[in-house]
């Protein structure tokens, strides 16, 4: 297997699949002639052209809606967000269009779309351009969530989401596009939407995270073990379908749960889970389901009050400690 | 609102007016008015060489389809007022020389994408008015399920992408629908339907951006029917010739009256060929009026009992009536039985919906995703 | 803050009590923990505590007179304070439990929101001591429990429940007294310990079978479940649709009893204050079987079958308006002496209504003995959830045939009540032959 970025991960499965299905086609800000804001569409304009890897105008609104109405005539397109902040402007089409035209039409019209980009807080971008969205994607039927948190995740997820026949939110994470992977070469290799990964396994505490968290809860795993602590840490890779099984599994052999993510707490997917939690597997805990989150504020610019805003290794480990009652 | 605060002189009297339900703008719609009616008359007088030129069987079918769509809403009207039908329920009565005239321009695997008043397009895209029946019935029966209602009919075999809720929301839709169609090398077009009022959208005018720089053949039809659901035209909009906001991205634009069904019909002809031929865009402003209320609950104080019988008076289904008359196309014996022919398929339509089952109760969960 | 009394819950099963006697009168001061009264259950008398401070302003059920569990039964406060609102409240019947306003000294409550609720204590399978009863016996392990409120994690809560463990006689490490995972697991821990370490005593009369083993064992048997096997199931779901929910079967069979007899003359001789019953014999000979035969020691679990390491023996005690089984716990590792001893202390305790609820339920099998009535043999209904109950007959002469020859033998008939979804016809009767052998040849106890 070879060791790639998550950037070249995304990169492969988008050629592979553009190869594999003449009615995938690529549309974004600066995804062509600039080889993509992020890099991730490096060289594809070069191999598929101007027909399938098209530089869009400033208009989120305008191509998110373009792009559902071409998946409604049966192409099947992968848009891409500069950023997921700016799919604010475009979530009249993703929730009013794309999550609910196979329902409000009965059945006759789906929605082959993959909407794509990064996702959560970059380096010193302050309030606006430092949001975790998720939660207000996955809270809707109809749409399907991705967030992977590995090289190896990125490329199956991916390959997955494009052939998915459902509209997909796949969230990147601009600080992980160049973390590093093994990632299978072969272009039948895919990794099925709604299946989580048990990242690292343990019998003492259950961490629940997800892409820029999955890194910081393996560290602090490490730095429980050492404590005499044995973490399990499970990556849902998919917020929607969530793969509640697997949590609730783990949490009936630790009986304790934290869960860790970048985004705001209220209403947010570790809200969801602790609820799922409390629900399936009460009988199970030992302590109160803790969850780490960001903070509950726009995101600050100074590089001190960011990194306050952002959950780290301590703060994980503090609150496993806290549950295991140590 | 006028009592607390005070607004500039002006606009408190206009508020005051309104409320009193007596507000009449008579007087600053004279020119325009005035202008349209000269157009008409115009008109008129052109139609009569272009009824000469259509096919005779068309214009009785044209015919059959006006009468169809009015006297179907008005039995949803009934139906809506006897509690058969729920929700909103937005009657196209008055501007049906619109749908059936763009429509019978169009071929059947053509694209049609419309808003939430949409009996109209859908019966005239060739829906069945069994299906639309029994969907605003909300029956297993309806176009879709049961599960869409009257703002959210659709159906794949006649290219009906639906009505859309959100007002402008099928605007990038429809262009997204008529990219694919040019994908894919077909020479298919897209027509769109929406009110004035979704002009004032961004989606609009991201919509239209992207339709002329990227050569789309999407065609825009705006019904301006003048009122974006209580609020006049003019309340709304700083450039009212709604057909000049199309000149801003360069997409070839026409004003067409729309009371007048073959006038329609050939501004649309004119831009599928521009579609099929060239690949370009179009943007018509299809002036017309809506008699009914916005939804059935329109208290319909914003308007004049004079002003909607101004308009009536050149009832698109009476004005197309009359001409076939004048013509010698049909007589009132004729006429007659195309109202008879058209009843019966309206009460067939209620009794298929009356009889249609209601959605099996699993059908709630079904339709979220699709299974792969 | 005036603080309601109310009638607790105080066994597993109870759903009213009648209230025995005063321990206090109005206008006595009453501190929390103070015994106020003594309640007669369903089962028992017991002694209800104090959950506040201050004077007995009103008692509002006399002596004798029964209320359900909830029922405001008196009001403590202080000596002036106006408890008027409190006492309409209570006549107009209202239940302190549904009505937060009225609860016991609010800041104290203030991690109410930690404890355990009432859907998740019945998720525990109704074994568990009732944290919120409150009333009972408990001693509070620091502030967050007063109240009477145990805080507790909820899978501590099911450990203990499948343990037997008293979630009360623990304190919790957790925040604020939480009761957690660890403790209980400590709590077994040391159960298991105390039993291992526990001195042998001095042996007097007839070993046991293991002298080494003679612990002062309290708790209930450990166990495993085991998941049914689909003809287990099968059986089950058929033999219930055939008679109730305890398809039961009897065996019968005929025991000699002259060796015993024999054994107890030896004993008698041996030591005259030793007063060993044939009834002891029975159940410590019961007890041995049990262990050979696992199957028998056993119940229906729906899911699976659970077995039980220990035998955990009731002994069915008439008493003046009913019929309590305390349980002789691990009366496989007793001695005779202590079986007998035990017995004879729990059936006075039994008779005078003085019971706790954990020494007259959770026992593995039970033997109800009807021989002094002159009763030569019966059946007896099983005490669900144990899956057999054996109906011991009266001893008496009876002529015999052995080796050609008409002799007198003491013959006791007894007949074991068994549960079908759990034992089958075969494996009652290997059961009963152990039974049997054992009591024929006592001298098996020790060899």
């Amino acid at each position: 297997m070879a060791v790639i970025t998550i950037r070249e991960a995304l990169n492969q499965a988008l050629a592979e699949e553009m190869r594999r299905d003449e009615n995938v086609f690529l549309m974004g800000e600066e995804v062509a002639a600039y080889q993509g804001a992020y890099k991730v569409t490096k060289g594809l304009l070069q191999e598929f052209g101007e027909k399938r890897v098209i530089d869009t105008p400033i208009v989120e609104l305008g191509f998110a809606g373009l792009g559902v109405g071409a998946a409604m005539a049966g192409l099947r397109p992968v848009v891409e967000f500069m950023t997921f902040n700016f799919s604010i402007l475009a979530t009249d089409q993703i929730i009013n269009s794309a999550a609910k035209m196979l329902y409000m039409s009965g059945g006759q019209f789906n929605i082959p779309i993959v909407f794509r980009g990064p996702n959560g807080s970059a380096f010193q971008v302050s309030s606006q351009h430092s949001q975790a969205l998720e939660s207000w994607y996955a809270y809707f039927p109809g749409i399907k969530v991705v967030m992977p948190s590995t090289a190896a995740d990125a490329k199956g997820l991916l390959k997955s989401a494009i052939r998915d026949d459902n509209p997909v939110i796949f969230m990147e994470q601009e600080r992980m596009y160049g973390n590093k992977g093994e990632v299978p070469e072969d272009e039948d290799f895919t990794i099925p939407l709604g299946v989580a990964d048990i990242k690292r396994e343990g019998k003492d505490a259950t961490i629940v995270a997800r892409s820029l968290m999955v890194p910081v809860a393996l560290k602090a795993a490490e730095e429980l073990e050492k404590q005499d602590v044995s973490c399990e840490v499970i990556d849902p890779r998919t917020i929607r379908p969530l793969d509640i099984e697997t949590i609730i599994n783990s949490v009936k052999k630790t009986n304790r749960l934290v869960i860790a993510e970048e985004s705001h707490p209220f209403c947010g997917v570790a809200a969801e889970i602790s609820a799922e939690v409390m629900e399936r597997a009460f009988d199970y805990l030992d302590a109160p389901v803790r969850r780490v989150t960001g903070a509950d504020v726009p995101m600050p610019y100074a590089k001190n009050l960011e990194n306050l805003a952002i959950p780290g290794v301590k703060q994980i480990v503090d609150a496993v400690r806290e549950v295991a009652y140590i | 609102m006028s009592k607390q605060a005070k607004p500039s002189p002006s606009r408190a009297q206009a508020e005051d007016a309104n409320a009193a339900g007596v507000l009449d703008r008579e007087v600053a719609e004279e020119a325009s008015q005035s202008q349209l009616e000269q157009e008409h008359e115009a008109r008129k007088e052109e139609q009569k060489n272009r009824v000469e030129e259509v096919d005779r069987d068309l214009l009785l079918n044209l015919l059959y389809q006006m009468i169809l769509i009015r006297r179907f809403e008005e039995k949803c009207a009934e139906s809506y007022s006897l509690g058969k039908i729920g929700g909103f329920c937005h009657l196209y009565i008055g501007q049906e020389a619109v749908a059936v005239g763009a429509i019978s321009a169009i071929e059947k695997d053509d694209y049609v994408l419309t808003s939430y008043r949409e009996h109209g397009q859908a019966l005239a895209k060739g829906v069945s008015a069994d299906e639309i029946m029994a969907e605003l019935y909300g029956k297993a029966g309806g176009c879709s399920s049961g599960k869409g209602g009257s703002m959210h009919l659709f159906d794949r075999d006649v290219n009906f992408l639906g009505g859309h809720a959100i007002v402008g929301g099928q605007i990038p839709l429809a262009t997204g629908v008529a990219f694919a169609a040019k994908y894919r090398g077909t020479d298919r077009v897209a027509l769109c339907f929406f009110g004035e009022a979704a002009v004032n959208q961004g989606a609009f005018h991201e919509s239209l951006n992207l339709a002329q720089l990227w050569k789309i053949p999407c065609i825009y039809i705006c019904e301006n029917n003048q009122y974006g659901m209580g609020t006049a035209l003019k309340r709304a909009m700083s450039l009212q010739d709604v057909w000049q906001k199309a000149c801003s991205y360069e997409v070839m634009s026409e004003v067409v009256d729309g009371m007048d069904l073959l006038a329609v019909r050939e501004a649309v002809l004119r831009a599928v060929e521009r579609g099929r031929k060239e690949s370009l865009p179009t943007f018509l402003e299809i002036r017309t009026y809506r008699f009914m209320g916005h939804s059935m609950s329109d208290p319909g104080n914003y308007r004049t009992r004079a002003e909607i019988e101004k308009y009536q008076e050149r009832d698109p289904v009476k004005l197309f009536t009359a001409s076939l008359k004048e013509q010698g196309i049909i007589d009132d014996a004729g006429v007659q039985e195309i109202e008879s022919r058209v009843r019966e398929e309206v009460e067939r339509s209620v009794r298929f919906a009356e009889e249609s089952p209601e959605p099996d109760p699993k059908e709630l969960y079904t339709h979220v995703y699709k299974e792969q | 803050m005036a603080t309601q009394v109310v009638m607790p819950k105080l066994s597993p099963t109870m759903e009213e009590g009648q209230l025995a006697r005063w321990l206090k009168k109005e206008g006595d001061k009453v501190s929390m923990g103070e015994p106020l009264a003594e309640i007669d259950t369903d089962k028992a008398t017991m002694e209800m505590q104090s959950l506040g401070n201050g004077v007995l302003r009103k008692i509002l059920i006399q002596e004798g007179e029964s209320a359900p569990l909830g029922q405001i039964i008196a009001i403590i406060g202080e000596p002036d304070e106006d408890i008027s609102a409190l006492l309409a409240q209570a006549q107009s019947g209202a239940s302190a439990s549904s009505d937060k306003a009225s609860s016991k000294a609010a800041p104290e409550e203030a991690d109410a929101g930690e404890a355990p609720s009432a859907a998740q204590q019945e998720a525990s399978g109704g074994e568990a001591p009732e944290p919120s009863s409150g009333n009972g016996a408990g001693a509070r392990q620091d502030g967050s429990a007063d109240g009477g409120r145990l805080v507790v994690s909820p899978i501590a809560a099911r450990m203990a429940a499948e343990a037997g463990i008293n979630l009360r006689s623990l304190t919790g490490s957790g925040p604020s007294g939480r009761i957690i995972k660890r403790d209980i697991e400590e709590a077994i821990k040391a159960v298991g310990a105390q039993a291992k370490e526990a001195p042998a005593r001095s042996l007097r009369a007839v070993e046991p079978t293991t002298p080494a083993q003679q612990p002062e064992i309290t708790g209930a048997s450990p166990y495993r479940d085991e998941p049914m096997s689909e003809m287990r199931r099968v059986i089950a779901r058929r033999l219930v649709t055939s008679i109730g929910p305890i398809p039961h079967f009897f065996l019968t069979t005929e025991i000699e009893m002259d060796n015993v007899a024999e054994m107890r003359a030896s004993i008698k001789a041996l030591d005259p204050e030793l007063k060993i019953s044939v009834n002891d014999i029975i159940i410590k000979v019961a007890a041995a079987a049990l262990i050979e035969h696992p199957q028998v020691n056993a119940s229906f679990q729906e899911k699976t079958i659970r077995y039980y390491e220990r035998a955990d023996i009731g002994v069915a005690v008439a008493i003046e308006d009913g019929l309590i089984t305390p349980v002789i716990r691990s009366a496989d590792r007793k001695s005779l002496s202590q079986i007998a001893a035990e017995v004879r202390e729990l059936a006075e305790r039994a008779r005078s209504r003085r019971l706790k609820p954990e020494e007259y339920t959770g026992a593995t099998f039970s033997i109800s003995n009807l021989g002094m009535f002159g009763i030569t043999e019966f059946t007896a209904v099983i005490n669900p959830p144990e899956a057999a109950i054996l109906a011991v007959g009266e001893m008496k002469p009876v002529p015999v045939v052995r080796n050609g020859q008409v002799v007198t033998r003491q013959i006791m008939r007894v007949t074991m009540s068994c549960d079908h979804r759990v034992i089958d016809g075969a494996t009652g009767a290997q059961f009963l032959q152990t039974f049997k052998r054992i009591l024929e040849n006592p001298l098996y106890l020790i060899v």
